[in-house]
């Protein structure tokens, strides 16, 4: 993996339509299509072919960004087709030379990424009036499937050859953890049975049992494939109202990277490898939007949606690219004021542009706290964690608060913190932070719109320790170091624990399950093993397996 | 075992009286199959006499009869080989273990995929050659067409009792499929593309038994090693039927030769067309079609399935008693990879390549069937010579689809390609001329004009012999 910011084999994660490589953006009116066309040698890195549309990074990159751009640039669209571009085939799922070549951790952090792609379908058809149907032009198999069990709706060519299939088990000896055994259960709810043996048969299942199945839930003949893909879409346009005409252009976030640092307008990464930290600082600017209109003006240069642009680009690259760094800290800085005036608007505005940023600063806050570091907030002289800022705080595993009159740091609550950024498990940060105390919610709540200390920050409950001058840097050094001497599997694992108390979702299903039996399996010798399925697919050796249960 | 039963509606040497389920399951599935062949064969010619082949033994002296059938009436039916007791899995993994004479659960889903393949097309050839029989050159081909149609259904009925016997419910359903998919059709195709092709002209019928039914014998013969016995034992069968296929196939595409030859000699420096006989020219590019089509049914070069097949011990190679090796573990294979259009040579794990593997065979006996025709050239003293198209061109399967290649393989930008195909593959100009020449010829001991007749007749018959009676 890469060992300094600058090294060739960096994943990136900006990129635009007309350089997308295996993704084709289309529109008719208000439907978009997006046709998968990967393209088979060129990977994101030597090593392995993109075969029968299968996936990597690169590809899934592509997909993110043409999900957030129809959000953003097409508020005219209503609903996007996600087919495929090759010849009866929809999409083979995650390459498996690629997942057998990559680092453990390659791995968690591609399977990580998809699901949040993923995740971020289910969103948009929530909150942008945009529904995606699945048409499977041909076979959707492990990962192509559980792209499609992201849409609204699936539609599967009856050609009486294409399936929809989950090889991982009977095949590859792991799971379809890309939400796949979640969503099969919880979202399409089917039976468990049902669920069981489909999810062993290779080959899987086609035509009309997927649809008694609930598996998919249309079949259409080949000569009448285009019809039945533009009714469906139509239907599914026609549930919701176009959210504007005209869109917002998003420029590229591009980081100025060097050896040890990450540099964007507003977010600041300093890289530490000897301590294995990253220093991330957020600044707000001076002047910012107080109104729609004006937010609007800006476009993709309004600070609030850069910052956060920039804030999930940098997160991706510290997961992907910085895998030596355990831990983060974070500060946010500028004026308090332009933090209150932002969320005043993101809170209140019912401009679909507005409420775009909104749920994009929500995502950014899920992908902040799905992170496998440590994250500390440090309130320290000058910083202002305040609304938005406040809430990256509460997303992180401890928040030290600098206690000196002389030495100000300023905290502050807006309106944002009352269920405007809920968690994966539907709460809201401070709901989830006080799950044993509900009455400190409605406490903390109270002040909303002010700013205070570091002493009522304590009382409240919002610090984790609030150190005074005399004990800050010992204290702090301390708990460095510490964190730095632990297991990072003992710290991501506890962590993870930690930060998701309450009650379960679909998505925290997704990410659990994903941690705890893809990630597991990922490191068994079963899977990857010298005799291993995942090792042995598509090699002449037969897996060989221990057949010890646990 | 060898002697086949034909007191019993469905003749077999399977025994089938004494397994009632499985003779509940084919028979419920007979009359579906009969209703097939009355929309999807050659349905006009029902009603006549044809003098067809059967097979009343599955030994290899004397195991058929001749006789005029009407065709419904053949005696479609289920022959194995005789079982030998002591045959062991010849290749892979399980080399060495006793054959085994039910299917092994971990394999099951992979031999249900195998058989379904290889059944699909047996009767996909059937409907792609359904209407050929109202423009055929001689009472000879028209019965030969017939021969060959009856023998796929047979095929796929011995496809069907495999999947009956030992695929459950599962395979009931794949059987009911075969009989659903169409070839050509734009809903429910046939599995394989060139199954899809339309075969509406006898050159095209011949250039199909040649190449097409000729990867179904190396299809067969990888299948005949199969360590699943009831599969071996009713491939092996197959294979002595499909070879009067490819003979159909060679000699057929000869004759057409021939006839030119002499039109040539005849009329020297004239277009062939103009004495109704076809231009060498034109029968090449129709080699080229059908051969290069043919040459993607092996599948990809690399190709993680024929591993899976081969290690695991249900599909080997052609002829695997000629190899030394049968556990294909250690070797390697080197096959010319085509990376963004470049030619790169590779190795790869020889289990990988077993597709490759088999398709060296299929071309090597492909050229076989070239020399035959150059015979025929240089005998009637005509300069013009065939050859079959590099492996390259014109694929669609495998590393060199979506790419260009000429009959060389030299590779070849877009631009040459549209402008040189027209030299290569049959234009639309080509079959519409071919097409003008398919008029029935039914006179018995007559031949249309671009064919010549044959060097002997079916079952020494004389050459006025009246094969079908219409």
């Amino acid at each position: 993996m890469a060992e300094t910011a600058t090294s060739p084999e960096r994943v990136v994660f900006q990129t635009h339509p007309e350089r997308y490589r295996h993704w084709k953006l289309s529109f008719q009116g208000d439907v978009a299509t997006l046709a998968m066309n990967v393209q088979q040698f060129e990977p994101q890195r030597p090593g392995y072919e993109l075969k029968l549309n299968s996936y990597d990074i690169g590809v899934d990159v592509e997909l993110a960004d043409a999900i957030l751009r129809l959000r953003f640039e097409h508020p005219e669209v209503r609903a996007c087709v996600i087919t495929g571009s090759l010849d009866r085939v929809f999409c083979a799922g995650a390459n498996i030379v690629m997942l057998r070549t990559s680092t453990h951790g390659f791995k968690v952090n591609f399977c990580r990424y998809t699901n949040e792609t993923r995740l971020g379908i289910e969103d948009a058809s929530a909150n942008s009036n945009l529904r995606f149907l699945a048409a499977l032009n041909g076979t959707a198999s492990g990962g192509g499937y559980e792209l499609a069990l992201a849409c609204d709706k699936i539609l599967l060519v009856d050609d009486r050859n294409s399936a929809v299939s989950f090889p991982e088990v009977p095949l590859l000896g792991v799971l379809p953890g890309t939400g796949g055994l979640t969503r099969i259960a919880d979202k399409r709810k089917l039976r468990r049975d049902r669920t069981d043996v489909f999810s062993t048969i290779a080959e899987g299942i086609k035509g009309k049992r997927a649809v008694e199945w609930n598996l998919v839930d249309r079949i259409a003949q080949l000569s009448k494939w285009d019809e039945a893909v533009g009714q469906m879409a139509r239907e599914l346009a026609n549930e919701v109202q176009p959210r504007a005409t005209q869109g917002v252009q998003l420029d590229q976030v591009e980081a100025t990277i060097e050896s040890d640092a990450l540099r964007y307008r507003y977010v600041d990464v300093k890289l530490d490898r000897t301590m294995r930290t990253a220093e991330l600082t957020l600044t707000a600017p001076d002047a910012c939007p107080k109104s729609d209109a004006e937010a609007l003006a800006q476009g993709a240069a309004w600070w609030y949606l850069r910052a956060l642009r920039e804030l999930d680009d940098a997160i991706c690259q510290l997961r992907f690219n910085e895998p030596h760094i355990g831990l983060i800290l974070l500060r946010a800085k500028g004026p308090a004021a332009t933090w209150q005036t932002t969320d005043a608007l993101v809170a209140s505005s019912k401009h679909w542009f507005v409420v775009e940023t909104r749920h994009f600063a929500k995502r950014t806050l899920k992908r902040w706290e799905g992170s496998a570091k440590s994250l500390y907030a440090i309130a320290d002289d000058g910083t202002t964690f305040v609304g938005t800022a406040l809430e990256l705080a509460l997303g992180c595993d401890r928040i030290y608060v600098l206690n000196d009159a002389d030495r100000p740091v300023q905290l502050g609550l807006t309106q944002v913190h009352a269920g405007l950024f809920p968690m994966a498990n539907g709460l809201t940060r401070l709901e989830t932070r006080f799950l044993g105390t509900p009455d400190s919610v409605g406490k903390v709540l109270e002040l909303a719109g002010k700013l205070f200390d570091a002493e009522t920050a304590n009382e409240l409950g919002l610090a984790t320790v609030a150190p005074d001058s005399i004990d800050w840097d010992d204290e702090l050094r301390l708990a460095i170091e510490e964190r730095a001497s632990f297991s990072p599997d003992g710290l991501t694992g506890m962590e993870q624990n930690l930060r998701f108390a309450g009650p379960e979702t679909m998505e925290t299903k997704i990410f659990g399950r994903l941690s705890a039996w893809q990630n597991w399996i990922f490191q068994r010798p079963n899977a990857v093993g010298e005799r291993g399925a995942l090792t042995c697919y598509g090699t002449p050796t037969k897996p060989e397996f221990n057949t010890l249960r646990t | 075992m060898a002697t086949i039963d034909y007191t019993q509606k469905i003749p077999n040497n399977v025994d089938l009286t004494s397994d009632k389920r499985l003779q509940r399951a084919l028979e419920a599935w007979q009359p579906n199959y009969l209703e097939w062949w009355a929309q999807m064969g050659p349905t006009d010619f029902n009603t006549k006499d044809v003098y067809l082949r059967t097979a009343v033994s599955v030994d290899s002296d004397g195991w058929a009869v001749f006789g005029h059938v009407k065709m419904p009436d053949y005696r479609w039916g289920i022959f194995l080989e005789p079982r030998d007791e002591k045959r062991v899995v010849g290749f892979g993994d399980h080399f060495g273990e006793p054959a085994w004479q039910q299917v092994p659960g971990e394999y099951r889903n992979w031999l249900r995929r195998l058989i379904v393949t290889q059944a699909d097309t047996e009767p996909a050839s059937v409907e792609q050659q359904r209407l050929l029989g109202h423009c055929a050159p001689s009472l000879y081909d028209l019965r030969n067409l017939f021969q060959v149609n009856v023998e796929e259904g047979r095929h796929l009925w011995a496809m069907v009792y495999l999947l009956h016997t030992y695929f459950g419910k599962d395979g009931r359903e794949e059987a009911e499929e075969l009989l659903q998919r169409r070839s050509g059709n734009p809903d429910h195709p046939r599995i394989l593309g060139t199954f899809n092709e339309p075969c509406e002209d006898w050159l095209s019928f011949f250039c199909f038994t040649m190449f097409t039914d000729r990867d179904g014998k190396f299809q067969l013969l990888a299948l005949a090693e199969s360590g699943f016995d009831p599969l071996a034992r009713t491939c092996r069968f197959m294979l002595t039927e499909e070879a009067h296929h490819m003979f159909v196939g060679q000699t057929g595409v000869g004759r057409v030769i021939q006839k030119t030859c002499e039109v040539m000699k005849e009329h020297p420096g004239k277009n062939p067309f103009e004495y109704g006989a076809i231009p060498l020219e034109v029968i090449q590019k129709y080699i080229n079609f059908w051969a290069s089509s043919s040459t993607d049914l092996y599948g990809a070069e690399v190709s993680s399935n024929s591993a899976n097949f081969f290690r695991s011990g249900l599909k080997g190679r052609a002829y695997e008693d000629r190899y030394t090796d049968h556990k294909a573990l250690e070797g390697v294979y080197s096959f010319e990879n085509c990376v963004d259009g470049r030619i790169v040579k590779e190795d790869v794990p020889l289990r990988n390549a077993m597709n490759e593997v088999l398709r060296d065979e299929y071309v090597k006996d492909n050229e076989k069937g070239i020399v035959y025709w150059n015979k025929i050239c240089e005998k009637a003293g005509v300069e013009f010579r065939f050859r079959l198209p590099h492996r390259r061109f014109n694929r669609r399967i495998g590393v060199y689809a979506g790419h260009r290649f000429d009959l060389e393989g030299n590779a070849l930008d877009e631009a040459t390609w549209n402008q040189r195909v027209g030299d290569w593959l049959p234009t639309e100009a080509d079959r519409a001329k071919i097409k003008s020449l398919m008029v029935p010829c039914y006179k018995p001991g007559q031949f249309a004009s671009w064919i010549a007749a044959p060097a002997k007749g079916i079952n020494d018959q004389p050459a006025e012999f009246e094969y079908v009676k219409l």
